[in-house]
């Protein structure tokens, strides 16, 4: 590739399976896609499948059509070598595109989910009943309910978060003017008008996807400039696990495959419900879900550029809702970065999310835990990791401010050791000089490191004195970023925009037009579409 | 001539550059004279070692404590260019002293017996001397009767006393005890300071004043000073 592209970090992975132990997940997901095979609600894929050699018969009772698919290894094989090693995601600004090489451990992060939950998080002065010169500052959280305004904000804030390689829209849209039908048209517009990484997101309705792919083309630049700078791409969930082909996805599927812009193929089975709890039957299976998936992409069309999506979670034994906080999360998404480093095809990973409702201690650990676990691992696309909470429920925009903070110093962490001969010999001169001078004192001898980047800073929010004001600190840190202008597209880019793409809501392009986008997006207007306190869910 | 070279010694103090091979605070620096030569050539030259001190030593050091403040400069980089001037006080003080010009006084300092700790110690030593003052640095472990006698050979104004620990900074106050035993303790200012240490315990033991860091001390020397 030739160009510019995002940093991202470079790492040395950290692998938990051994060569072995993949090669026998490895069989045991084509097993599982023999036989027991796969159900499939889409009679387009079933008919693809069979006309590759798989063997396929209707499913006689099923309440909706079915079939049942039977893949054979060598089908499934030589699909999924197909499939690119490496291919890039485009972005509006070059120095942004993303390159995606399976057989190199970039790591990339960004945000994730789509949740219907806004939370805004307030610092507010309490005063202690036993003591009235007592005071401390305490964080008051509200829920507000996602729209358009909202994600424009999420956009335009995660455009200043340096350690935030690519956008997944965070926030469900759901102003009373969106409904199915132009849900995708405004959650594209508005995350594509405030940010100039890659943005990505699911399709609602199949039938729009050629309004968003003419929108891609506006803003790139034409059919053939957004082809070979795919400013966004998709996300398809084929597979309702376990091992089922739903059919609008599969359409989906179909569309996108055939617009030739990227996918991914996730699939999400939950340990101890809709898949086994244990490591080995969980990554066999998703494992078996993902490569079907891709199979399919390669049958609709060679080439296809696709990213093996994996998103396993484990199942809380109490209450059987999702756990992200734990162990086997990070063990079964690892095994999957392995896996998908074995069929050499870039990897969609998941880190971040955790069970924490507001920022704070339990949801510093959760993700810490995990987006240094993941990073390690070498996944290239990790996505859920800026600002979720309640599992991926909830976004909030301070607690993506802090993810920020977090990821940058594991990918300072994680950058290749600076050990090789020119290096020792100039740091030997320094120690014999150090050692030569009356203090013996390095510090003079830090700055080459320190102006060079080398040296990574203390953390961004901390106090000074016996209190922590993270919270605190990156509330104000966030409000500093969000007063940076706007990096929205040119008027005569959404003038053709707004004239060509038919269901967009009038307030996002008034909005940015008037001047007054900070307000629209802190879902401050006063056409009933903001955020007011009855909004409140 | 003398004063492009007082611009260029001015110029390398903030660069932070001793000597030649030494980078800069910007980029591509290395090989050029730097204040170890500079003040070389100047002395072989015949330029005023007064001038030096004051156009381009006293002046680029009050620009480095500005560029610190507003966050430019850090910890190395204050150091780097106070042990510029520390190495031009070295080759300027015999000229200076055969001039009659005096220095801001002499500073003994070291840390005290039973503590091996020197790093604080040695920053506000270079910090010190690159802002003026004539340092008798003792070192670290130091006896408490060497303390007092290098305090009364040398006739300082000033003495510093460092311990890490919290066994240690007991010590500092037998040292205060024997100045005043000595008939010293009202000749000599007694800062102290490290991490175990406080105001109150400077009060608790008699010092003068306890300094969190090398530039308090050295705006609390000012103020005695004046």
């Amino acid at each position: 590739m030739t160009g510019p592209y995002r940093e991202g970090i470079l790492v040395k992975p950290y692998e938990r399976l051994n060569l072995e132990q993949v090669k026998w997940l490895d069989e045991a997901s084509l097993s599982i896609l023999e036989e027991p095979g796969i159900w499939c609600y889409s009679e387009r894929a079933a008919k693809l499948f069979k006309a590759h050699g798989a063997r396929v018969r209707e499913e006689k009772g099923a309440s909706s059509a079915c079939w049942h698919v039977s893949l054979p290894r060598g089908l499934v094989r030589e699909a999924v070598s197909k499939a690119p090693s490496s291919f890039i995601l485009g972005a509006r600004k070059p120095e942004n595109r993303l390159l995606l090489d399976a057989e190199v451990p970039r790591v990339y992060f960004g945000s994730g989910s789509e949740a219907n939950v806004w939370i805004d998080v307030q610092m507010e002065q309490f005063v202690s009943t036993n003591d009235s010169q007592a005071k401390i500052r305490i964080p008051r959280f509200r829920e507000l309910r996602g729209n358009s305004a909202l994600l424009c904000r999420a956009a335009r804030l995660c455009e200043r978060l340096e350690h935030l390689d690519f956008f997944i829209r965070p926030l469900n849209i759901q102003d009373p003017g969106v409904n199915s039908d132009n849900h995708d048209v405004n959650k594209f517009f508005a995350s594509l008008n405030n940010i100039t990484k890659h943005m990505q997101a699911g399709l609602t309705k199949v039938e729009r996807l050629k309004d968003v792919v003419r929108m891609g083309e506006i803003i790139a630049g034409g059919r053939e400039a957004l082809r070979k700078n795919p400013i966004i791409s998709f996300i398809t969930c084929v597979f309702k696990s376990p091992l089922q082909i739903v059919d609008q996805t599969a359409e989906k599927t179909f569309a996108i495959v055939e617009s030739g812009l990227p996918l991914v193929i996730s699939s999400s089975p939950q340990g101890g419900s809709s898949a086994p709890i244990q490591e080995a039957g969980m990554v066999a299976q998703i494992n078996a879900e993902i490569l079907a998936g891709i199979s399919l992409t390669q049958l609709i069309k060679e080439g296809a550029p696709v990213l093996y999506g994996s998103v396993p979670v484990r199942a809380r034994l109490d209450d059987l809702h999702d756990l992200y906080g734990c162990p086997e999360f990070n063990q079964y998404n690892i095994d999957c970065v392995q896996l998908a480093r074995f069929y050499k095809i870039p990897c969609y990973s998941t880190a971040g999310v955790g069970d924490a409702k507001v920022p704070g201690m339990q949801a510093t650990f959760e993700k810490l835990f995990t987006h240094l676990y993941m990073a390690m691992s070498g996944g290239q696309y990790i996505h859920y990791a800026f600002g979720l909470l309640d599992r991926t429920n909830s976004f909030c925009p301070v607690q993506a401010v802090l993810d920020n903070e977090q990821i940058g110093k594991i990918k300072h962490c994680l950058r290749e050791p600076k050990v090789d001969p020119p290096i020792m010999e100039d740091m030997l001169r320094i120690v014999k000089k150090v050692m030569a001078s009356p203090h013996r004192l390095f510090a003079r001898h830090a700055r080459k490191a320190m102006h060079a980047g080398d040296v990574s800073s203390p953390y961004r929010f901390e106090a000074k004195g016996l209190e922590d004001k993270a919270l605190e600190n990156a509330l104000d840190y966030m409000s500093q970023l969000e007063r940076e202008p706007a990096q929205h597209l040119d008027q005569a880019t959404v003038d053709r925009i707004f004239d060509e793409i038919p269901g967009l809501l009038p307030g996002l392009k008034q909005a940015a037009e008037s001047g007054k986008d900070i307000e629209f997006q802190r879902g401050e207007l006063s056409d009933g579409q903001g955020t007011s306190g009855k909004d409140r869910i | 001539m003398d004063k492009a070279l007082l611009e260029k010694i001015a110029f390398n103090v903030i660069q932070g550059r001793v000597e030649a091979e030494d980078e800069g605070f910007d980029e591509g620096l290395e090989g050029q004279p730097a204040v170890l030569e500079l003040v070389k050539e100047g002395l072989q030259n015949g330029v005023d070692p007064k001038s030096i001190v004051l156009e381009a030593l006293s002046e680029s050091m009050e620009m480095v404590g500005e560029k610190f403040e507003r966050g430019e400069y850090l910890i190395p980089d204050m150091l780097a260019s106070a042990e510029c001037v520390g190495v031009a006080m070295d080759l300027l003080s015999p000229h200076l002293i055969k001039a009659g010009i005096k220095t801001k006084g002499k500073f003994v300092i070291g840390t005290v017996a039973g503590d091996l700790h020197d790093i604080g110690k040695n920053i506000v030593s270079i910090m010190l001397k690159g802002a003026g003052y004539e340092v008798i640095d003792l070192g670290a472990d130091v006896p408490t009767s060497r303390i007092v006698e290098t305090v009364k050979e040398h006739q300082a104004p000033y003495l510093g006393l460092s311990a890490l620990l919290t066994t240690t900074m007991r010590v500092m106050g037998d040292v205060v005890e024997k100045l005043k035993e000595e008939g010293l303790r009202d000749r000599v200012k007694v800062l102290i300071g490290g991490a175990p240490t406080s105001q109150e315990y400077a009060n608790q033991i008699g010092a003068d004043a306890h300094c969190k860091d090398a530039f308090e001390a050295i705006g609390l020397l000012k103020t005695m000073a004046s």
